[in-house]
């Protein structure tokens, strides 16, 4: 993964905040062909747990982690996620001048026009988290570009699951 | 007699010449088209002969009408052309036909014809008999210039195929379809027309972003399209011939699935702007938006049936994707599939009576159709990452795109499933395939 680790003991002490009503469960069908719910062992995704860079003090840095990822047909919040988005929440409310573009990703099963719904229900997942810790919605913008521009190309499970993926984008 | 030679050696050099130009013209235009191969014919296949065109044509022809007409029959599925080596004579006119002797190789038709010039152009003579009939069933004389001679045999072809299926034939139209290369700040998106064979493709746009979902009017002039070189999804209208376009969609959240009303005035989309995908009519001459959907699922991909009374269009309001149907002014919405766990992106059959769309089961993600009287669902396909169907304006044919190993190709299979093709392309991944209606 391209982002560094550190203030992980912050970061822990974060993780244990009161987390608002976070996420919308919206019965997403990215299409699985056994009818389980996908592999979401991790494979490196999971090193996003306690990467974020966030500091209470006021300079706040931009969470170097930029990239967070959903399961299969869903567009909850994974718990290990929350501290990144916490830190972008904080580096947001700390900076109310800067504005972010959420964008949002779904793999490329089921076809590219539904999946520009699923990519947007992600990011609005997101936004929703982001607003419920105090960002202001005018800070935040977001598209949609569903299967187009994976991450990753290739059709196995390891690609899916980087794909399904919200990016902050601070231009 | 040196005159004589120096004559002849320089007719020899410019044909030598022109040979030349048309070999890298056609390697160029090699690079770019699509070439269609047979994945399954169908055992129900009529066997025709189809005899190379007689030419007295200096230096041969610019192109093998009689072969593109073969081609373009055995791709509709319905035909089994006998390869050229299975042809017992090589007759030009129906005076010099032996039935009997055709029926020996089990030709139920044949079809044989020549090719003169006529100053610059070309004078087309064909007829097509039935063998089995033991009649002449059609003859014509067109002229063509050099250039439409490929637009003539797809002409011939059509005539052929009405002939004998008593069905308008179809290989006179296009296809527009995205072409995607390279990936991440390299990637690379065009959009194409090309000949429904797969030739003469064109790129109509090129763009650094997504290209999705491109739509023909119905009067096939102007292609709609979804294009995020704005920075986020827009819905584009351009004309084909001249290139001119105009930005008909720019809402926040996703502006796309354009599909345009039959009588061309009036454009179904999905737009996001109110919180979620919902369905939107646009009526093209005022601009106005009517909404027709309004809950918290994803509602997309709307197609118009052809009678432009109602819309199909795909919602997860019951969890997962299916297929709704509501009238195209707005009400009630009624499910319609229900065989499967996923079904999208719906496209009437151009007589209304059955649904072409993406179905998931075990195997993967299919074309299917169902029957909108009987609601019977029939899997067309056995490729495994099927999406974007598009039917042909008679009704026969099926386009989508699918995977082959990694790439991205068109696939086409007929609607009822015995016959399937695929279109690879040299240029990297092709997608989100669109045919044009009838254009003549």
């Amino acid at each position: 993964m391209q982002f560094k680790t550190y203030a992980k003991t912050l970061a822990v002490a974060l993780s244990l905040a009161v987390v608002a009503g976070c996420s919308s469960s919206g019965g997403t069908q990215e299409g699985n062909m056994d009818g389980t719910s996908g592999n979401m062992s991790g494979q490196g995704m999971t090193s996003g747990q306690g990467a974020n860079g966030s500091q209470m003090n006021a300079n706040q840095q931009r969470p170097s982690v930029n990239t967070i990822y959903f399961a299969f047909d869903s567009d909850e919040i994974r718990p290990e996620f929350e501290s990144v988005l916490r830190g972008h929440a904080q580096y947001l409310m700390a900076n109310p001048s800067v504005n972010v573009t959420l964008e949002g990703y779904a793999d490329e099963r089921g076809t590219r026009e539904y999946n520009l719904g699923l990519g947007e229900r992600r990011a609005q997942s997101v936004e929703q988290y982001l607003t419920v810790q105090g960002v202001s919605p005018s800070q935040i913008s977001i598209v949609s570009y569903g299967e187009e521009r994976p991450a990753v190309q290739g059709h196995t499970e390891e690609a899916y699951a980087k794909n399904r993926r919200v990016v902050f984008d601070y231009k | 007699m040196k005159q004589r030679m120096s004559q002849s050696l320089r007719r020899l050099a410019a044909a030598w010449l022109a040979s030349l130009v048309a070999l890298c013209l056609a390697a160029n235009a090699q690079a770019q088209n699509l070439t269609i191969e047979i994945t399954r014919g169908s055992d129900q296949a009529i066997p025709i002969a189809i005899v190379p065109f007689e030419s007295q044509a200096a230096g041969g022809l610019p192109q093998d009408v009689a072969q593109i007409v073969s081609d373009d029959l055995e791709h509709s599925g319905q035909f089994e052309p006998l390869s050229r080596s299975a042809l017992i004579s090589l007759p030009s006119s129906s005076k010099d036909v032996f039935y009997d002797d055709w029926k020996r190789v089990n030709a139920r038709y044949l079809v044989v014809g020549k090719i003169e010039p006529q100053g610059s152009d070309y004078r087309i003579q064909y007829e097509l008999m039935d063998i089995a009939g033991g009649k002449r069933m059609l003859g014509e004389t067109l002229t063509s210039s050099a250039s439409d001679l490929r637009a003539s045999a797809h002409y011939i072809s059509d005539q052929i195929f009405e002939a004998i299926t008593g069905i308008r034939g179809a290989f006179s139209t296009r296809i527009a379809y995205v072409a995607a290369s390279g990936s991440g700040d390299n990637a690379r998106y065009a959009l194409y027309v090309a000949d429904a064979d797969g030739y003469n493709a064109q790129q109509v746009l090129s763009s650094d972003d997504p290209i999705l979902s491109p739509a023909w009017s119905p009067d096939g002039s102007k292609l709609a399209y979804v294009s995020f070189e704005s920075g986020n999804s827009a819905i584009y209208v351009q004309n084909v011939a001249t290139g001119e376009r105009l930005r008909l969609t720019s809402f926040p959240g996703i502006n796309g699935a354009p599909a345009w009303s039959p009588d061309g005035r009036k454009m179904a989309m999905s737009l996001s702007k109110d919180g979620q995908p919902e369905i939107y009519v646009m009526d093209l001459a005022s601009r106005q938006l009517t909404r027709l959907t309004n809950n918290r699922a994803i509602e997309t991909e709307p197609d118009w049936s052809p009678d432009g009374r109602s819309l199909i269009f795909t919602s997860d309001r019951s969890g997962a994707p299916q297929l709704y149907r509501m009238p195209a002014g707005g009400g009630e919405a009624q499910r319609v599939t229900f065989t499967g766990s996923y079904n999208s992106d719906g496209r009437f059959s151009p007589d209304g009576k059955a649904l072409f769309m993406i179905t998931r089961d075990d195997s993967g993600f299919h074309v299917a159709k169902q029957d909108l009287d009987t609601s019977r669902v029939t899997v067309l396909t056995d490729t495994r990452w099927d999406e974007s169907p598009s039917v042909a304006p008679n009704g026969t044919m099926v386009i989508f795109a699918t995977q082959q190993g990694s790439q991205g190709v068109l696939g086409a299979v007929s609607s009822d499933g015995r016959a399937s093709f695929r279109l690879p392309s040299q240029q990297g991944d092709v997608r989100e395939p669109a045919w044009s209606p009838y254009l003549n």
